[in-house]
């Protein structure tokens, strides 16, 4: 038996759902026993989400009031000392995984797998190298624990139905306090979460203007789409960073992906090609995007898209 | 502030086409443009602006590699560095090692700072950093995008999924860099004659007792599955219909 520990993302009132797609990863690790471990102020209501995913047999929380917010310095001595019962740690490779795991990794003195896109057994896994333009197979050492960050953009999320049993747990482990959480600032909308989101409607620089990615938002609550950007678009300032598609902003695997003015870098590409339908609107027609995209359009977005979003729904 | 440690990594230029060798052991490499790994690049800049803010600041670039990463290490003295270290080795070090050899380096030099990428664009693996604070037991900051110095701490604005994080960490801590930090200065020529005189250190990992062995074997390398190329609409009435009938809209 595997004893696998997955370290859940949430923000004290909603499950992450990069949480429920590392329980799919999990389930790929032969004869696996799924845990997953919540740190948090209060995690009673994240606890309860955690535990009705199927396959997840327990569901540990962690509470304490210096785990209010999740910095990885005040986390991962945590994990470390939780993970002494398990075999493999997994946990999201999102902004929160991929900084704490290789913390822990660290702690433990052990390797990490970073980006695990498929299990091909208790030790060996795929994962994604140069932007996605190699892929590696890669054994880990089985004399180790495992540590590994999961793409989300690999795994479907685990279903619900399940009924794990749910555990307080007390660590008595010094937590540090050189590293304090200050504040946030999030550009939270009420359009879907541009990470788990079905429908994603993206710009690139040909949009020239923050104004102009108006036009996008107009199409994507048409449709119920999240709407991200280039990383072109992002540094010309006219999307924030937490809209960046691609292999240094967010991996993504929507049903379908509407590229809108976009080349289609290689780093782009890294970001998107999971999706089902990938959807272009270029008006170069010998763009990259045009390579992987499913269905194209050549022409002047500053025509099409209004034309698309007044077509649709009618 | 007294001194700033800047990690660096060799890797394939940012902007040559990756193939992988036929046989699957790996990636071709030979004759290849090599460069510093472009996040590196940010954190060397950002530690030379906090060096031209400052006074009396010395910034050291230390890399491990072949001996040719001498010249991404003479490429950051001319940037501005005012020395460097080469770890060297012909051994590729999993970022766990490379952790390990940073704070071996880190405990003779005391940096106050250890600035590095985020991430390394050959491996992608976005470790090091983070590694390196858990076992130098200091605080970590990553993804940077905007860093402010004050007494004895650092306030980091983060690039995170949900936005932008503000955190505060005392000093002395690790600090990786994301791509909106700064925007990393050009080389002039007068500068990469200085360069030339300025002390670039080589060193082992025997000499520094950090043990190259791995954990993880990679034992097939392959390219990537391939999207089928699609079909053009030929304007947007047709595309709506396609994504109708597809029962995409």
């Amino acid at each position: 038996m595997h004893k696998v520990l997955i370290v859940g993302e949430h923000d004290g009132r909603v499950l992450n759902p990069a949480t429920a797609k590392c329980v799919t990863c999990a389930q790929g690790i032969p004869d696996a026993d799924i845990t997953i471990v919540l740190l948090g102020a209060d995690t009673s209501q994240v606890a309860a989400q955690a535990a009705s995913l199927a396959a997840v047999k327990f569901v540990l929380r962690v509470d304490r009031p210096e785990n209010a917010h999740p910095l990885a310095a005040v986390f991962a001595p945590q994990v470390a000392a939780l993970a002494a019962d398990y075999s493999h740690i997994l946990g999201p490779s999102t902004s929160f995984g991929k900084d704490l795991l290789p913390r822990v990794g660290g702690l433990l003195g052990v390797a990490q797998v970073s980006d695990l896109m498929a299990v091909e057994g208790a030790y060996r896994f795929r994962r994604p190298i140069y932007a996605g333009n190699a892929i590696v197979t890669v054994e880990a050492d089985s004399s180790r624990k495992l540590i590994a960050t999961v793409r989300v953009a690999s795994f479907q999320a685990a279903p619900g139905g399940g009924n794990a049993s749910i555990e307080s747990k007390t660590l008595a482990v010094a937590l540090p306090t050189h590293t304090r959480y200050v504040g946030a600032k999030s550009g939270s909308t009420d359009r879907p979460d541009l990470q788990t989101a079905a429908r994603v409607v993206s710009g690139g620089r040909a949009l020239g203007s923050a104004e102009n990615f108006k036009l996008l938002f107009s199409l994507a609550d048409k449709i119920g789409a999240a709407v991200g950007a280039s990383r072109a678009a992002v540094d010309a300032g006219f999307a924030p960073n937490e809209m960046q598609v691609g292999q240094t902003g967010k991996i993504i695997s929507p049903e379908m992906y509407i590229a809108i003015g976009i080349s289609g870098a290689i780093q782009h590409l890294t970001g998107i090609k999971d999706a089902r339908t990938i959807v272009a609107i270029n008006k170069d027609g010998e763009a990259p995007i045009f390579e992987v995209a499913d269905i194209g359009l050549v022409g002047d977005l500053f025509q099409i898209v209004p034309e698309l979003t007044r077509l649709i729904g009618t | 502030m007294q001194k700033i440690m800047v990690c660096i990594k060799r890797v394939v230029d940012y902007n040559v086409r990756i193939r992988v060798k036929p046989d699957g052991s790996g990636v071709m490499l030979d004759g290849v443009k090599m460069s510093v790994n472009p996040f590196d690049e940010i954190a060397l800049e950002e530690a030379l602006r906090i060096k031209e803010r400052g006074s009396n600041i010395e910034v050291v670039a230390v890399s491990i590699g072949v001996a040719e990463t001498q010249q991404q290490l003479r490429t950051a003295l001319a940037m501005g560095a005012d020395r460097a270290i080469l770890v060297q080795t012909d051994v590729a070090v999993e970022p766990l090692t490379a952790a390990r050899t940073f704070l071996a380096v880190a405990n003779k030099e005391n940096p106050d700072l250890i600035l590095l990428g985020k991430q390394a664009i050959d491996d992608d693996a976005n470790q090091t950093g983070q590694m390196l604070a858990a076992i130098w037991e200091r605080p970590q900051a990553t993804y940077a995008s905007k860093i402010e110095i004050s007494a004895g701490c650092a306030c980091v604005t983060r690039e995170v999924d949900a936005g932008l994080e503000t955190i505060e960490v005392d000093l002395p801590a690790v600090v990786t860099v994301d791509l909106r930090l700064n925007e990393p200065r050009y080389v002039k020529l007068p500068d990469i004659m200085k360069a030339k005189k300025k002390p670039l250190d080589v060193t082992s990992l025997d000499a520094l007792g950090v043990s190259s062995a791995a954990q993880h074997k990679t034992v097939k390398t392959e390219p990537p599955a391939q999207r089928q190329k699609g079909v053009l609409v030929k304007d947007v009435a047709e595309l709506a219909l396609v994504l109708k009938n597809k029962g995409l809209i």
